[in-house]
């Protein structure tokens, strides 16, 4: 489900994170507005659907993340908020003033969630100060060196951030390519391609940095070797967009971008397991088995869950489909 | 969701009788509703994430049960919802007149349903039902219909549906109201008060009784400690009274000033004129709700709120009935002044329910107190308390800005000219 999350608002926190620097009249700015309109609050309901299962299904795992995760969580929030109303408000006056000010909030918003979304992950690979009650509480930065001191903010969480913005500003610029035509389409694609390099650079260092401080990593790796072809996959996906940027197939470059995420999550996810949330000190850590909820809750869940999940994969179909191919501004559309 | 019913409503009878005013009128209302959801979405996804972040032992604790209708709401109603939005919103064109009324009824059940499972939450934790206890304290479910079919939910659902019906039904009302008395637009002014009035009237009634009434009985039953702190009842008696007025003396273990129906609490929560009642003397003082005085003026406004609204509503219905309402410009004024009155008695609605049930924050099962995140601290919790006040003080002057905007732009311009469109010999 975050998997999924991260595919489908990506892309919109992306067209935000990039929305200045490829859109440079009002009428480009309405296009990367109305490409995102209609399907941007289904896909940020992945990240609520993903926490609504995470509550029942771990509950202990909530519990611990959540408040030892405080600050950052609530800034999260304040950012989505913002990210929302940006959105959905900045149509709604024709005003010199009322737009640029929420085409402002729209960036900046987009841009520091994808920071934090890195951010996030980052601190969850790397481990967090769990003790023998279940809980954590880290400091939101110490002091960004090299060494034990960490932070949710540290030299290696906003490495990830980065990393993750620069991959989402490339996802969203593919979204942006396809779905746009004209100078917007080619700006896009002109991102997208310079991002690329920068994806390829960070994760390899990335890659590199988490093996060596996140031992579960290589051991899961060495004892499932069948593991690899997630980051094969992902690796697959990052030479995908190159090809296909260049043959300006532009559905197929974003599907491999899609590729790349796909196969990067899932990489994290199988380098950590059992944990779901490593701890410092790994008698604490919390894992799939002692962080789950009673079997009756978790078989009954798993029953609506897939039904839940069936009806949302016709739906989202449905929407995308009514809103395919490329935008047009009028008067009827979310611009 | 009030509105989401009656543009719903207003979007059949378009369908039926070929009206385009009717979907005119709907699309008017789609615009607020699209504003209101907005804000609606933005300020709801902190409420799925504060029980993590401020209340962890709490979800630790339940969150095998109650994650379960909130993960539900996400799955189900969220998606539903937001699908059919964009969809809404911003596809009539596309989707011709059937396709668009499927469009807003889906958006309707998505936005319903998402109340169900959000009051299912709430009345697990005001009623516990369908668990067990585990081995480390934590609560296990063991029954997922007596999760989703508790008794309490069916009836407190009814109750703050109701009260969402009404919101919009005052809302429509007071627009409609404010349509003829500035001399603007007065035949949607007369659509929006028919519609208003006649489903308002329809709801403040079934509010009051079965689902008020069925609300009360229910606290009765299994949380006397709250009816009796509602109720300013300090004193167990036989045929207790009702109080109407009273600031509650808790000290003094008594209401100042009190003005009473005698007997009327005994008859309203047993049925019998002299049945006993329970007061707070009955029970330990660490099992009392700890802010009595509010949570009596909290369940006083709400009922004395949703009097006004029966009368309001009743005799406009009446009003109209006699073809005297839009003449009647006493009855639009007190129509459109009441237009904060239903936020405010939904308010004290859940004031009531939440302060009522405390000290507990699971009935029975766990006290507040202990239902909190342990590591995070008070200076914490008001840097995001302070930050959301303020972030939420703007959102609010937004959406203020944008819906009273909306109104004053008002509805596309009708094809045929004002006086005629007022003709009583044309049909409406």
């Amino acid at each position: 489900m975050v998997a999924l999350y991260v595919l489908l608002d990506g892309f919109d926190l992306g067209a935000g994170a990039v929305h200045f620097l490829v859109a440079r009249t009002e009428e480009e700015r309405r296009q990367v507005i109305a490409s995102i309109g209609p399907v941007w609050d289904g896909n940020e309901v992945w990240l609520l659907a993903a926490g609504g299962t995470l509550y029942f299904a771990f509950p202990a795992l909530y519990a611990s993340s959540f408040s030892g995760f405080y600050l950052p969580l609530m800034m999260v929030l304040w950012l989505l908020i913002l990210r929302g109303t940006s959105i959905e408000f900045r149509n709604h006056i024709k005003s010199p003033i009322w737009i640029p000010f929420w085409d402002f909030f729209f960036s900046i918003s987009s841009l520091l969630l994808a920071i934090f979304f890195g951010a996030a992950l980052a601190n969850v690979v790397r481990g967090v100060p769990l003790d023998q009650s279940g809980y954590f509480f880290e400091p939101l930065w110490t002091n960004f060196r090299l060494g034990d001191q960490i932070g949710i903010l540290d030299w290696y969480t906003i490495l990830v951030g980065v990393q993750a913005l620069l991959v989402l500003m490339m996802h969203g610029s593919l979204w942006l390519q396809w779905k746009t035509n004209g100078a917007l389409n080619q700006r896009a694609a002109r991102l997208a391609g310079w991002c690329w390099w920068g994806v390829l650079v960070l994760t390899a260092l990335v890659t590199a940095i988490t093996f060596s401080i996140q031992p579960q990593a290589s051991l899961n790796f060495k004892t499932w070797p069948l593991g690899y072809i997630l980051p094969v996959i992902a690796i697959a996906g990052l030479a995908g967009v190159q090809i296909e940027l260049r043959r300006k197939n532009e559905r197929d470059a974003f599907l491999s971008s899609c590729a790349y995420l796909l196969g990067m999550l899932t990489s994290v996810v199988f380098g950590v397991y059992p944990m779901v949330l490593p701890a410092r000190n790994p008698i604490y850590s919390l894992t799939v088995h002692n962080a789950k909820a009673g079997d009756y809750g978790l078989k009954v869940g798993l029953a609506w869950w897939l039904i839940g999940m069936a009806l949302a994969a016709f739906y989202f179909t449905h929407v995308y489909r009514s809103f395919a191919g490329k935008v047009s501004v009028d008067s009827t559309s979310h611009g | 969701m009030g509105l989401g019913l009656l543009i719903v409503i207003l979007k059949s009878i378009a369908l039926r009788t070929g009206d385009e005013h009717f979907s005119r009128a709907a699309r008017f209302w789609a615009k607020i509703f699209g504003i209101n959801f907005a804000i609606g979405v933005v300020t709801g996804i902190p409420m799925e994430f504060q029980f993590g972040t401020n209340w962890a032992e709490f979800s630790k604790a339940a969150g095998g049960v109650i994650g379960q209708t909130l993960a539900m709401e996400g799955v189900f109603s969220f998606f539903l919802e937001s699908t059919f939005l964009g969809l809404f919103l911003y596809g009539e064109k596309k989707l011709g007149r059937v396709g668009h009324w499927w469009a807003a009824f889906l958006v309707f059940v998505g936005s319903w349903l998402s109340g169900y499972f959000i009051v299912a939450t709430d009345a697990w934790m005001q009623h516990p039902v369908g668990y067990q206890l585990g081995a480390h304290h934590e609560i296990e479910l063991t029954s997922f219909w007596g999760l989703l079919l508790n008794k309490w939910a069916l009836w407190q659902y009814a109750h703050t549906m109701l009260g969402a019906v009404q919101t919009g039904c005052f809302v429509m009302a007071a627009v409609g109201a404010f349509y003829i008395l500035s001399h603007r637009d007065p035949f949607y002014g007369r659509t929006f008060l028919k519609i208003g009035v006649l489903v308002g009237a329809l709801a403040a009634l079934l509010q009051l009784s079965p689902s008020g009434d069925m609300q009360g009985k229910m606290i009765t039953q299994y949380q006397p400690t709250t009816l009796a702190a509602m109720e300013g009842l300090f004193e167990s008696q036989d045929g207790a009274p009702l109080a109407i007025l009273g600031q509650p003396n808790v000290a003094k273990r008594t209401l100042d000033n009190p003005l009473v129906v005698p007997n009327m609490l005994s008859f309203l929560t047993y049925k019998k004129w002299t049945a006993h009642v329970q007061g707070l003397n009955d029970f330990p003082e660490d099992q009392w709700p700890d802010k009595i005085e509010l949570l009596y003026f909290s369940y006083h406004v709400m009922v004395g709120l949703g009097t006004m609204f029966i009368a309001i509503m009743v005799l406009s219905a009446f009003l109209l009935w006699r073809k005297k309402l839009f003449e009647a410009r006493w009855m639009l004024w007190v129509i459109m002044l009441s237009v904060p009155l239903p936020y405010i008695a939904n308010t004290a609605g859940w004031l009531t329910a939440e302060l009522g049930r405390q000290p507990w924050l699971i009935y029975g099962l766990m006290r507040t107190a202990h239902g909190f995140s342990p590591r995070v601290n008070a200076g914490n919790a008001w840097f995001t308390l302070i930050g959301f006040m303020g972030l939420y003080t703007v959102l609010a002057i937004l959406w203020l800005f944008l819906v009273y905007r909306e109104i004053e732009i008002g509805p596309e311009p009708e094809a045929r000219p004002a006086a005629e469109a007022l003709d009583p010999s044309v049909a409406a």
